[in-house]
């Protein structure tokens, strides 16, 4: 976990962010008063650099860099314990969504693995309209420089005749493709209209 | 005959296809016709939320759109991920700016009545408890089952309208209905390392152990499971959480329609028990005598 020696709240406070991300998870994150629930409820802390609480309280701060630099919200797995526990009914998990939204646009993913990971999904749907999970898995480890990811698993799975050497192509390929390249448009425009 | 439409989802074509077969033969027991969502596609999962949750919307929704087309108003899916992208799909659509916005992208439009809901929630709802009680042939009597819900079957509770968010129960009592005996289970929603088993296998390692060593502790003989990350966790990855943790763990892994199927008598090959990882040996034993 990283500690935070001091911030000059005056030097580094941006409005404009937290206007964003209340904005573009519809939350209002100045409701939140640190009880802690979320942390206590997150089975992630233990590998989080910031605690999802912290991370809350540093929106409220407007400390955009520390925020979208955090390891934490690329490690969240969207499991939602904090959103159900929240007493102030604030849906967490949203708002973690939306900082790695955010994080993406503005180029601070600090965990590339999970990033190449997610990018190579979504190209196997744009490209066959489904995921091609034999293919998936050694553009990964080629990318990210693990060439033996899983490769304990391949012979037992082959064994149960779960892998297919074809990938699955759908007829409305170019429609997918399509949805693709104009959800690629809309990111011309601000965050807060994105939700 | 009960109508409804089917959206398997991509895990259910591959890893998880024991799940697509233990699903179709449980329906054709209960007189349910699956219609299977023609050409559907991938609803984007977890990657497409993280780049904008209007491409999920749009990914998810041109399968409900499909569906409506062919008469169905009930989208049945066994995947939770892939219930979460739907039901996000259908949010939108209930937004009237946002919808604008769904369209736009999709040229599609989806018709207001359609809903979707779970294999869990439909065999809770459709079939009922009392429904699997009474079609029991062989019953699992002895035999020590926990329920594993995952955390988004009834998460986040404003989405998925359905049990309780933090100690659900159509599970466990849908596994009681077979005869078996169920413990209760504090990790029943505790995550299990969801998709960071390639990426980050040490995570998988540490919560899906802790699921599993509540199990074991418990007397478990196997876990039942409604999801298929959930179920790739646990059974493909015993092995490799094993190693992690330093332990011999040997739990098999069922999804429920494969455990309630065998209480009906059906036979293991046609639920696809073969195809999982850690041998279910033990659950088949006196259904084979
Ligand atoms: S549970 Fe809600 S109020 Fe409590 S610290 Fe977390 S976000 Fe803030
Ligand atoms: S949704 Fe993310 S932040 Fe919230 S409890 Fe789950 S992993 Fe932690």
């Amino acid at each position: 976990m990283k500690r935070v020696n001091s911030i000059s709240i005056q030097q580094t406070f941006d409005a404009d962010f937290v206007r964003q991300v209340e904005e573009a998870s519809e939350q209002k994150v100045s409701k939140c008063y640190q009880c802690g629930n979320c942390m206590a409820s997150c089975a992630y802390t233990f590998v989080y650099d910031y605690p999802v609480n912290q991370i809350m309280r540093f929106i409220q701060l407007g400390q955009k860099e520390i925020v979208l630099n955090s390891r934490s919200i690329w490690l969240c797995a969207n499991c939602q314990a904090c959103t159900t526990r929240c007493p102030n009914d604030l849906d967490v998990a949203r708002i973690m969504e939306t900082l790695r939204i955010m994080s993406r646009r503005e180029e601070t993913v600090t965990e590339p693995d999970i990033r190449i990971f997610y990018d190579e999904f979504l190209r196997s749907v744009k490209t066959f309209g489904r995921v091609f999970e034999t293919g998936l898995l050694p553009v990964y480890n080629i990318r990210a420089g693990r060439p033996f990811t899983d490769m304990d698993l391949a012979p037992r799975v082959l064994k149960k005749g779960k892998l297919s050497f074809l990938p699955p192509r759908i007829n409305g390929r170019k429609e997918i493709a399509g949805i693709f390249e104009r959800a690629k448009l809309r990111r011309n425009r601000p965050i807060s209209e994105c939700h | 005959m009960k109508r409804v439409a089917y959206y398997k989802g991509c895990s259910l074509e591959g890893l998880a296809a024991e799940y697509d077969v233990s699903t179709r033969a449980l329906c054709e027991a209960f007189g349910i016709e699956l219609v299977e969502i023609p050409d559907w596609n991938c609803c984007g999962s977890t990657p497409a939320h993280s780049y904008d949750p209007m491409l999920s919307a749009a990914l998810a929704g041109r399968n409900l759109a499909i569906a409506a087309q062919h008469g169905c108003e009930l989208v049945m899916t066994p995947c939770p991920g892939c219930l979460k992208s739907l039901k996000g799909a259908l949010e939108i659509n209930g937004h009237p700016e946002k919808r604008e916005a769904f369209v736009e992208l999709t040229g599609m439009e989806i018709d207001d009545r359609i809903q979707a809901v779970s294999l869990l929630q439909f065999i809770y709802e459709q079939i009922g408890v009392e429904g699997v009680q009474k079609s029991i042939r062989r019953p699992l009597t002895g035999h020590v089952v926990v329920p594993y819900y995952g955390c988004l079957l009834t998460r986040p509770a404003a989405a998925a309208r359905f049990d309780d968010p933090e100690n659900p129960t159509s599970m466990d009592l849908l596994i009681q209905a077979t005869g078996a005996t169920v413990p209760d289970f504090p990790y029943k929603t505790e995550c299990c390392g969801a998709t960071y088993g390639v990426t980050r296998n040490d995570i998988v390692g540490k919560l899906s152990g802790r699921i599993l060593d509540m199990a074991a502790r418990l007397g478990a003989e196997a876990v039942a499971v409604a999801c298929p990350l959930c179920q790739q966790n646990l059974d493909l990855r015993q092995d490799q959480v094993n190693s992690y943790n330093k332990r011999t763990f040997d739990l098999c892994v069922v999804y429920i329609p494969q455990l309630i199927g065998l209480a009906l008598g059906i036979e293991p090959k046609l639920l696809g028990m073969d195809k999982l990882f850690v041998n279910p040996g033990r659950l088949l034993q006196d259904l084979e005598g």
